[in-house]
């Protein structure tokens, strides 16, 4: 792609890691991303509930298999982590896990396929679109490429939005498990006498405490998000290699398999984390 | 890329899915596999439960067997000694009836003997008779001298 003339390297960066947008201002939503989340999230429920319907005691079959082991897993690092009796834990942690793991999976699709897939048909239903930008002296690849439509992103966990929706969730869970444990005095107690207990040191523990809490979603929105865009940051620029990328490319990808699953897991795991001590009493 | 509407949709989404997979995603899975896993306790447990007997059954077999060996040797000694005894007495039986035999062989030569002693007795009388008469030429009359023959044939 870099090797067209008139793309120079920044703004092939920078179109890559841009989205295509609906809406304006606050109100805009990165609809490639959010678009690819919700469907792989609709993905997951619909083929997990399709596998749940299945579901025989007798002898499984492949599907219900590799679910089931999914849902095993899940099921012991729930049963490790949080040990308060609680039935909305398990299904946070499995739709944490699955949906993140389907969204960092994305990555692993050439970061040109949708771009170019989408400016082409949005290029052919949707030509006015660009009807502002002065069509004469740019190839038909120009003209794909400068469509809104392909700005497109398809890995969502690439999104600082996605990331941080999704520990906003969390954070909203963990105030959400800290009254529902401990009711909202009892939270507020938490907040207020550690770690040092005593009345002097309230409004010390408060700060201490409240940055805490909020140091929780945004560490683990950031976490995931800086991991999965310096990979994305990376595969742009060996698509910017030439032929070289092929491998290049394929061995990256591969180091990302790691990636994917590890990050998926360690939102997982601190959710967990987080969850049962706002679950449990000190 | 700044922040905007789409961290709050998503944060909805989650929420959305949370909910869906907790009511229809979750239980069924997992009651499929905690059911799944008590069969198969319940299964383990029963060919554990199988062997035990199995081999208790074997032991009891391996006693039943030992027993009825000991005891068919029992039969075994019993039934020889009883032959050797029955073949002791049938041969005692033997003895007694050879001996028996043999003496009424005896008594009844003993019998014969006295019997053709008398016998030879009368011949021998009847031909000294005759002698007699020819000696003395005339009849005896054997009514009037039988107290002659008797006499003769008491001394034979």
């Amino acid at each position: 792609m870099a090797a067209q003339s008139n793309i120079s390297t920044q703004s092939y960066i920078n179109h890559h890691l841009s989205d295509m947008t609906v809406g304006s201002g606050f109100w805009t939503f990165n609809a490639g991303a959010f678009g690819v989340a919700l469907i792989l999230g609709v993905v997951f429920v619909l083929s997990f509930m399709y596998a749940g319907r299945k579901a025989t005691t007798g002898v499984p079959g492949k599907f219900q298999c590799f679910v089931e082991m999914i849902v095993e897993f899940v099921n012991g690092s729930v049963k490790e982590m949080f040990h308060v009796r609680n039935k909305l834990i398990a299904p946070i942690a499995l739709t944490v896990f699955m949906w993140i793991f389907l969204m960092n999976l994305m990555k692993l699709v050439p970061v040109d396929w949708m771009p170019t897939l989408f400016g082409v048909v949005g290029l052919m239903l949707n030509p006015d679109a660009i009807a502002h930008y002065d069509t004469t002296g740019y190839s038909y690849l120009e003209r794909v490429m400068a469509h809104p439509w392909s700005y497109l992103t398809i890995a969502p966990t690439t999104d600082i939005n996605i990331t941080l929706g999704l520990a906003l969730g969390v954070f909203l869970l963990i105030i959400g498990y800290s009254v529902y444990f401990k009711g909202v005095g009892g939270f507020i107690k938490e907040l207020s006498f550690t770690p040092f207990n005593h009345w002097l040191f309230v409004p010390f523990n408060l700060i201490l405490e409240l940055v805490t809490l909020v140091s929780k979603p945004i560490s683990l929105g950031l976490r995931l998000f800086g991991n999965l865009y310096a990979g994305e940051v990376v595969f742009i620029l060996i698509a910017l290699v030439g032929l070289w990328q092929l491998p290049l490319h394929f061995a990256w990808a591969v180091f990302h398999i790691l990636v994917i699953v590890l990050q998926a897991f360690l939102f997982m795991m601190l959710t967990l984390v987080y969850l049962s001590m706002a679950a449990e009493k000190h | 890329m700044d922040i905007n509407a789409t961290l709050i949709g998503q944060t909805i989404a989650f929420a959305v899915f949370v909910l869906f997979t907790m009511k229809f995603v979750w239980p069924p899975l997992i009651n499929a596999i905690e059911e799944r896993q008590k069969k198969i306790a319940d299964g383990l447990a029963a060919s554990e439960r199988a062997t035990q007997d199995l081999d208790k059954a074997r032991a009891q077999a391996d006693e039943e067997l030992k027993a009825a060996k000991v005891k068919a040797a029992a039969l075994i000694d019993q039934a020889k000694k009883r032959a050797a005894k029955l073949v002791e007495e049938e041969t005692q039986r033997g003895h007694v009836e050879r001996e028996k035999i043999i003496a009424s062989g005896y008594a009844e030569v003993e019998a014969e003997r006295t019997r053709v002693r008398e016998e030879l007795r009368k011949q021998v009388a009847i031909l000294a008779i005759a002698g007699a008469e020819k000696i003395i030429e005339r009849e005896v009359d054997a009514q009037k001298q039988s107290d002659i023959v008797e006499k003769l044939v008491a001394e034979l």
